[in-house]
């Protein structure tokens, strides 16, 4: 527990080092150390999707990682999806127009799942994109109005 | 601005991911608090040692029960507005000497580090003498049943007697009868119960937290013995509430922690905390005997139903009232009879959760339906039609409806939009489809005597800012209000800015339960924004020497028939004139006289909402797996503030509903509750669920703002049973329990051991 670790991480392009415990989690590592508080705690079992990053590229449960695993990578959260400013890209403006978010505490999670298979290519079909949704758990929306919005994304392509 | 489906502005401030929620907060020099809970569900608290746990470096501050400066939070009814009768259910903060469920607080860890946490609360030594326990509602009525509390198990009998039930089973040609039950459900939002809470500059202890409930200030403030005006309560944007955060959760201890030792302290439940712990949907048992005549007129309704409190009252004796109020359906029938009561056990505690009661019975009744028009012949809809409830007709409580009910026009859209039944798609598969219809009551008993409150004031630039209390769980409270005050004051969505989740800056405005915020603080801020309207017409009238019945406030003017003035120099004229650009309105719901066990009352409630569901399933008759091939709900909401953001609520509430139906099961025995995580607990992904088709009726009935009806709760009702009655379309057997698993299905058809009883005809 006292095992001091120096980790170094490219976090939605901004370099951060932190020296914290090595058992530290990388879900924990970006909020507690961090402070990056996009990812969400959810459940702490890779079931709910709520913490999911890109750890260099790939979509992972942030709560399932050890964080000096992740050591030199580069991470993008949901708000790093967020390019140019404030101002929100397809992906998300197609969430906000299809009420894809209501209590959005799943969302940084959903988007982050929902950019890596839009960048994977497509056209996805919708029982496409609710199988790639499956690892990603909501309770408010029941789903149809996140699909809406990933299906009418790719339909107006360039992927977040 | 009212009936557009615009975006949230909340929406995309959690999209872009900004939103800050309650455990995302980080204060500088902030404490980590944890509990330490019972490990057994029926004990005697022998001793508690933290002798050896205050030794551990990093640990601040360990509290016991005697600790607390009142050890007693009362639980009857979260958030009242003002004290409508003595309250009588009360528990521990800490428990001091009995321990009645597993999971409940003995004693509050707090410590620098959350890993220090984890190291102390195991260093806190508890010795507990197990005690005879009683886990199940019916051996808890038994003579000589373990007590959970020195009154007695029976925690609350509701009866309704209406005409005479014996006359109508003589009288009809058929009876059909059914014993149901339903299961724990956890709420499963994905935010775990999480808070903040901090010593201000002023000495008021401020508590951020995720709560549908701000008023809790005040039992905050009764559990540390300050004055109320010293206890804060801000609730930030919160990840889901369904009812579970409507009791405390974190509150109290967060509270103690941060008057204890002067720094900001953070608790988070673990999702195994959270589902261990945090109370739950009502397992209930429900016998009904159903009779009619052979056109299907429903003559009479014998209704018994019992459910398990657990461990604590908190809400379970109100939840009950719901289910037998709302017991025979949205179906006229003069004859009936409901004994119901709810019972203390062992188990966890069970309180409020999404449908509060009303929804379990509908699984019952509208399976009662199904059984009926077999018996005779009838389609399911013809025998809902005949039976429906009109504007004008009386519900066996005795309140009478007084708007609109559009519930055969419920049944038709659904009908019309469904179409033709599916073809299965293969062998040894079978496609059947259900209907389910309800009503859901939506503002809180009339009794509470509730009340919000709302501000609105102009800003010198023309744009608008509202204060109301309301929390924001999610369902868009806060930007419905933001709607209708763009609508009242005609100004851009975009200029108006709503404050809302703050027991100390905000107006109070009540909870947000009971599918009560569009009911009240929607009237709030439109009585509000009417009153600021009128003040500024009046003013501008003077000036101009208009009529000021010809003026109106449209796209930042106000405009009359040869008058048009800008809002901004609109302003200037009430500035000048002594007319305040600003208003702070209350509105009050319907009152009522409190009810007592034998029910009979004119109101109960505001208002119902009124909806019916449509679900083809196919099951496949080797595995007795259930897919939802197609599924559509329609309600009449009234007026639809958002469509939106109303198809959202109903595909949610569906998608929860279906969940319960199919999946959802927490499971308890012997007061231990073996479904710790999210991998047991299976809510559905978007894998297991198809679209919710939405249909939209707007009869402008509803007690609400523009004449809308809350639609929170009532689409969480008819899933179950639209699906049960599915499944007993396409196999014949009627599944009677939930969650309607595989091996259930089998039983329907033969192939596995049947549940329950109940008769078909």
């Amino acid at each position: 527990m006292t095992d001091l670790a120096a980790v170094t991480m490219t976090v939605n392009g901004r370099r951060i080092t932190r020296t914290t415990g090595g058992h530290l989690t990388l879900l924990r590592w970006l909020r507690d150390a961090a402070g990056v508080t996009d990812p969400k705690y959810g459940c702490g079992e890779g079931v709910c999707g709520a913490c999911t990053v890109l750890l260099d590229g790939e979509p992972v449960s942030s709560c399932l990682v050890l964080a000096p695993r992740a050591d030199g990578a580069e991470i993008v959260t949901a708000s790093g999806l967020v390019t140019g400013g404030d101002t929100l890209g397809p992906l998300q403006r197609a969430f906000l127009e299809h009420h894809a978010a209501q209590c959005g505490f799943c969302t940084p999670g959903m988007l982050v799942c929902a950019a890596s298979m839009l960048a994977d290519g497509g056209p996805l079909s919708r029982d496409e994109i609710r199988e790639g949704l499956h690892g990603n758990l909501c309770r408010c929306t029941g789903y149809g109005p996140i699909v809406d919005a990933i299906e009418a994304a790719q339909g107006s392509r360039g992927p977040a | 601005m009212v009936r557009r489906d615009v975006p949230r502005h909340d929406a995309s401030e959690k999209i872009a991911g900004v939103a800050r929620f309650a455990g995302d907060l980080a204060l500088p020099g902030m404490l980590h608090a944890r509990l330490v809970r019972a490990q057994l569900p029926s004990a005697r608290i022998v001793r508690r040692d933290a002798t050896r746990a205050r030794e551990i470096p990093g640990v601040v501050a360990i509290l016991f029960g005697e600790d607390v400066p009142n050890n007693t939070v009362w639980v009857d009814v979260p958030g009242q507005m003002v004290e409508v009768s003595a309250l009588k259910a009360s528990m521990e903060v800490l428990a001091t000497g009995r321990v009645r469920f597993l999971g409940e607080p003995i004693a509050l860890v707090v410590a620098e580090t959350e890993d220090v946490l984890a190291e102390a609360c195991a260093a806190v030594e508890v010795e507990l003498e197990e005690l005879p326990g009683v886990f199940d509602p019916d051996e808890a009525l038994a003579d000589d049943a373990p007590t959970v509390h020195e009154d007695g198990n029976l925690l609350a009998e509701w009866n309704i007697d209406r005409g005479d039930v014996e006359r109508g089973f003589a009288e009809a040609d058929v009876v059909v009868e059914g014993e149901y039950r339903t299961q724990y459900v956890d709420h499963a939002y994905l935010e775990p119960e999480a808070g903040v809470a901090w010593l201000d500059d002023q000495g008021v202890l401020t508590i951020r937290v995720a709560t549908q409930v701000i008023e809790h200030y005040r039992d905050v403030a009764r559990i540390l013995a300050m004055p109320e005006s010293k206890v804060r309560v801000i609730a930030p944007y919160v990840g889901g509430g369904f009812g579970g955060k409507e009791d405390m959760t974190v509150e109290p201890y967060v509270a103690l922690a941060a008057a204890r030792t002067g720094r900001p302290v953070r608790m988070q439940w673990t999702r195994n905390e959270s589902l261990l712990a945090r109370a739950k949907r009502h397992p209930m048992r429900m016998r009904y005997r159903t009779a009619a005549r052979a056109d299907g007129t429903i003559l009479a309704q014998d209704i018994d139903i019992t459910s398990d409190a657990g461990a604590y009252a908190y809400l379970s004796a109100l939840v009950l009232l719901y289910s037998a109020v709302h017991a025979c359906g949205p179906y006229d029938v003069p004859n009936v009879r409901v004994r119901s009561r709810s019972v203390y056990t062992n188990n966890v505690p069970t309180s409020a959760m999404r449908g509060f009661g009303a929804m379990q019975v509908v699984f019952a009744y509208e399976s009662q339906m199904d059984r009926l028009a077999r018996r005779l012949g009838m389609s399911p809809v013809a025998i809902r039609k005949r039976n429906a409830l009109a504007r004008g007709d009386v519900l066996p409580v005795g309140q009478t409806l007084e708007t609109d009910v559009l519930l055969p026009q419920t049944l038709d859209a659904i009908v019309d939009r469904a179409g033709e039944k599916p073809s299965p798609s293969g062998p040894r598969r079978a496609v059947g489809r259900g209907f389910a219809s309800n009503l859901q009551s939506y503002g809180r008993l009339v009794w509470l005597n509730d009340s919000a409150a709302a501000w609105v004031g102009f800003h010198l630039d023309g744009s608008v800012t509202v204060r109301c209390g309301v929390p924001d769980i999610g369902g868009g409270q806060s930007a419905s209000l933001a709607q209708i005050a763009a609508e009242v004051l005609g100004v851009g969505l975009p200029r108006v800015t709503v404050h809302f989740g703050d027991s100390a800056l905000t107006p109070l405005a009540g909870t947000t339960t009971a599918t009560r915020q569009l009911l009240m603080s929607g009237n709030a801020v439109y009585e509000a924004c009417t009153t600021l309207r009128d003040r500024i017409l009046a003013a501008v009238a003077e000036e101009t020497g208009q009529p000021s019945e010809s003026l109106r406030m449209v796209d930042e003017a106000i405009v009359g028939p040869e008058t048009r003035v800008p809002v901004l120099d609109a302003l200037v004229i009430c500035r000048r004139r002594n007319v305040p650009t600003e208003a702070l309105e209350t509105f009050f719901g319907p009152r009522g006289r409190p009810v007592v066990r034998d029910l009979r009352a004119e109101r109960v409630f505001p208002d119902f909402t009124f909806g019916s569901h449509l679900a083809d399933v196919e099951v496949d008759l080797d595995t007795g797996q259930v897919k939802v091939l197609r599924y559509i709900a329609c309600h009449d909401v009234g007026r639809a503030i958002n469509p939106g953001s109303v198809a959202g609520q109903i595909s949610g509430g569906t998608v929860q509903g279906i969940g319960m139906a199919l999946l959802e099961e927490l499971v308890v025995r012997d007061g231990v509750n073996l479904t710790g995580g999210l991998f047991q607990y299976l809510i559905p992904t978007a894998a297991d669920v198809p679209d919710i088709e939405t249909v939209i009726l707007e009869s402008g009935e509803g007690m609400g703002p523009f004449g809308a009806r809350g639609i929170g709760e009532p689409p969480i009702g008819p899933p179950a049973a639209a699906i049960a009655n599915a499944i007993a379309d396409a196999v014949g057997g009627r599944p009677t329990t939930l969650p309607i698993t595989p091996e259930r299905v089998l039983a329907c058809i033969g192939l596995g051991v049947q549940e329950g009883r109940g008769s078909d005809g």
